[in-house]
């Protein structure tokens, strides 16, 4: 029992992180994100590089991770989904976007890193055991605070600072937050870049435990989506409790239901249909987004 | 239909003449008999398409249709190998029971909009991905393989179709048989369109509250049009099936929704021959890229974020007056 907890609390840390840049970005721009999946594994290549190939220490990788993916991100908001959204006459344009986005990331990533596993050294030996009741190795717990803090961090800056007031001021009212005098163009590429730094971020953390490769974003970018869901669209307290119930249904569905094989997901995937017949803005989301 | 003009009457004429008569004889002079294959394939996936189509047309992001194509070809798969009915028979009865299972999954998450049925769609296909796999009438991810080949169909003892398997070219069998569906279901898609339920389906597009308070019944409208796309969907994958002769859960994955949904969107979604038009040129320019080898993804999706900074509106929207209306 505290064996599926630990991992639960793991695996929803890591999940939250990542459904957070995703409901950012809805949230700022209303528009869905395919290739927030592409964008994480490619936080992780970055990391593997710096760390894994060049050798310089783990918290540099994470660095240049984080730093790759926003200035990623800005110049896709500046130069692709904002002039397409100025131009479009609907608003779900930007997914033929977002979509051609994540072929051509992967593209990158086939020919930069190509398609095989790619993991990195340690970060950390040992392996934490009480009493064999809850065994987590070290490199994982660390990776879990990890992502705790920049969770945390992630809250706090979007509550006290001033990008952060001026961020939720644009997901709540676009119109009048630039009444209010709220540079939305240059808030909104900040937004977008945030988001894709957290993919970036997650990215960085999972790769020394998980490795990465190149066929994790289309997955890892449904899983988001769902956690979404759960949560409600653009929400950030939703997408944390989105991401920490998706990591604790998979850590209970994947040591009660391991002797009938590979139905987790199924279970997961038709009780989020039925969930959502009865709420469909999820858990915390505005009606009808 | 009535009112068709001579300009729109002239191009139906001419996409039949092409679509029977001058890509036959043109591949018959090139020798490539492959690009039957290629050419049946647009056309099937068109189908589908034009089926996702539909529900953008009453304002729903359609992620899903990759889902109910592989519920056709299971159907028709299993109703082929397993009772050993005429594919003939099998490829309405896919289509009506992806209809019906549309319904049921349809009542619940047509309450959803927007980007959240986006997303529940697009949930829906790995659901339906991993039921394939799970359950033992699919076979697991063995799938089912060497399906038959379409065999006659006679009605009174005149034969309408022979059978596929003694002829010498079945892949242009294939090929014309699909040539028939694709313009009963875009003429079929058409009437939809111009009739009182394509009218009733524009205003649920612009406003379903409005829609509803003036007497529409929304509802009731939204799960007829959802049915008739995954219809469309079922249809287009049950005869994917057959061509392929094998059905695996990884035979239509989310790519494969999200494919679909290209096509539109690149097609345009304000044409009803959108579809066609986006499946026929995403296909080929796919394929076209191939003798780029490794930089083929590269060069397509740039291609496509070139193509959606340049046109946001669709292809089609490019000569918008000429080109309504026909193909």
């Amino acid at each position: 029992m505290e064996q599926i907890l630990a991992n639960g609390i793991y695996l929803g840390s890591q999940y939250a992180m990542i459904a957070l840049g995703l409901t950012l970005i809805f949230a700022l721009m209303n528009v869905l994100n395919f290739a927030h999946g592409q964008m994480y594994v490619l936080g992780g290549f970055v990391t593997y590089t710096i760390y894994g190939q060049l050798g310089f220490p783990f918290l540099t990788g994470l660095a240049m991770s984080c730093l790759t993916l926003f200035l990623l991100g800005a110049l896709i908001e500046r130069f692709l989904f904002a002039p397409v959204i100025r131009r479009s006459s609907r608003e779900e344009s930007t997914m033929l976007l977002a979509a051609g986005l994540a072929f051509f990331f992967d593209a990158v990533i086939l020919l930069l890193f190509g398609e095989k596993q790619r993991g990195v050294p340690k970060i950390m030996d040992g392996v934490f055991n009480w009493d064999f009741r809850l065994i987590m190795p070290y490199d994982r717990i660390l990776i879990c605070v990890l992502a705790i803090v920049a969770t945390v961090s992630f809250i706090l800056f979007m509550q006290y600072s001033k990008t952060g007031r001026a961020l939720r001021a644009l997901a709540q009212d676009r119109v009048a937050a630039q009444l209010m005098g709220v540079n939305v163009e240059h808030y909104s590429m900040i937004g977008f870049a945030l988001g894709a730094m957290l993919a970036g971020l997650v990215g960085g953390l999972l790769v020394t435990i998980t490795g990465i490769n190149l066929g994790m974003g289309g997955p890892t970018s449904i899983k988001a989506f769902m956690m979404v869901m759960i949560g409600g669209a653009g929400v950030i307290s939703g997408a944390i409790a989105g991401g920490i119930i998706l990591g604790f249904l998979e850590a209970i569905g994947l040591s009660v239901l391991s002797q009938y094989g590979d139905i987790t997901y199924l279970l997961i995937f038709v009780s989020l249909m039925i969930f959502l017949a009865i709420r469909p803005q999820g858990l915390m989301g505005k009606p009808w987004g | 239909m009535n009112s068709l003009s001579k300009l729109q009457l002239l191009g139906i004429l001419g996409f039949f003449i092409a679509i029977f008569g001058i890509v036959p004889v043109a591949i018959e002079a090139l020798g490539r008999n492959d690009l039957y294959f290629t050419l049946t394939s647009v056309g099937l996936l068109a189908i589908a398409s034009a089926g996702v189509w539909l529900t953008f047309y009453i304002g729903r992001i359609n992620i899903g249709q990759g889902a109910f194509a592989l519920l056709g070809a299971y159907v028709s798969a299993i109703l082929v190998t397993k009772f050993d009915i005429s594919f003939w028979f099998s490829l309405p009865v896919a289509g009506l029971f992806a209809a019906v299972v549309a319904i049921l999954i349809g009542l619940p998450i047509l309450r959803l909009r927007g980007v959240y049925f986006a997303m529940i769609t697009l949930v829906l296909t790995q659901v339906f991905t991993l039921t394939a796999l799970a359950l033992p009438i699919t076979n697991g991810a063995k799938g089912i393989t060497s399906i038959p080949l379409p065999g006659a169909l006679s009605v009174f003892g005149i034969t309408l179709i022979p059978d596929f398997s003694t002829l010498q070219n079945p892949r242009q069998a294939f090929y014309f048989a699909t040539g028939v569906l694709l313009v009963l279901t875009f003429a079929a898609m058409y009437r939809l369109v111009n009739s009182r339920l394509g009218h009733l389906c524009r205003s649920m597009q612009q406003n379903e509250e409005l829609a509803s308070s003036i007497g529409v019944n929304v509802p009731y409208i939204r799960v007829v049009i959802y049915a008739i796309s995954s219809f469309f969907g079922g249809i287009g994958g049950a005869m994917f099936g057959s061509i392929a002769q094998s059905v695996y859960p990884s035979s239509f994955q989310v790519v494969d929704s999200v494919n679909f949904m290209l096509n539109c969107f690149l097609g345009g979604l304000g044409y009803v021959f959108g579809p066609m038009l986006g499946t026929l040129v995403l296909y080929f320019g796919w394929d076209l890229l191939f003798e780029f080898g490794k930089y083929q993804l590269l060069i397509y999706s740039s291609l496509l974020i070139i193509l959606m900074l340049v046109l946001p509106n669709g292809l089609l929207s490019l000569r918008l007056p000429k080109r309504k209306g026909n193909s």
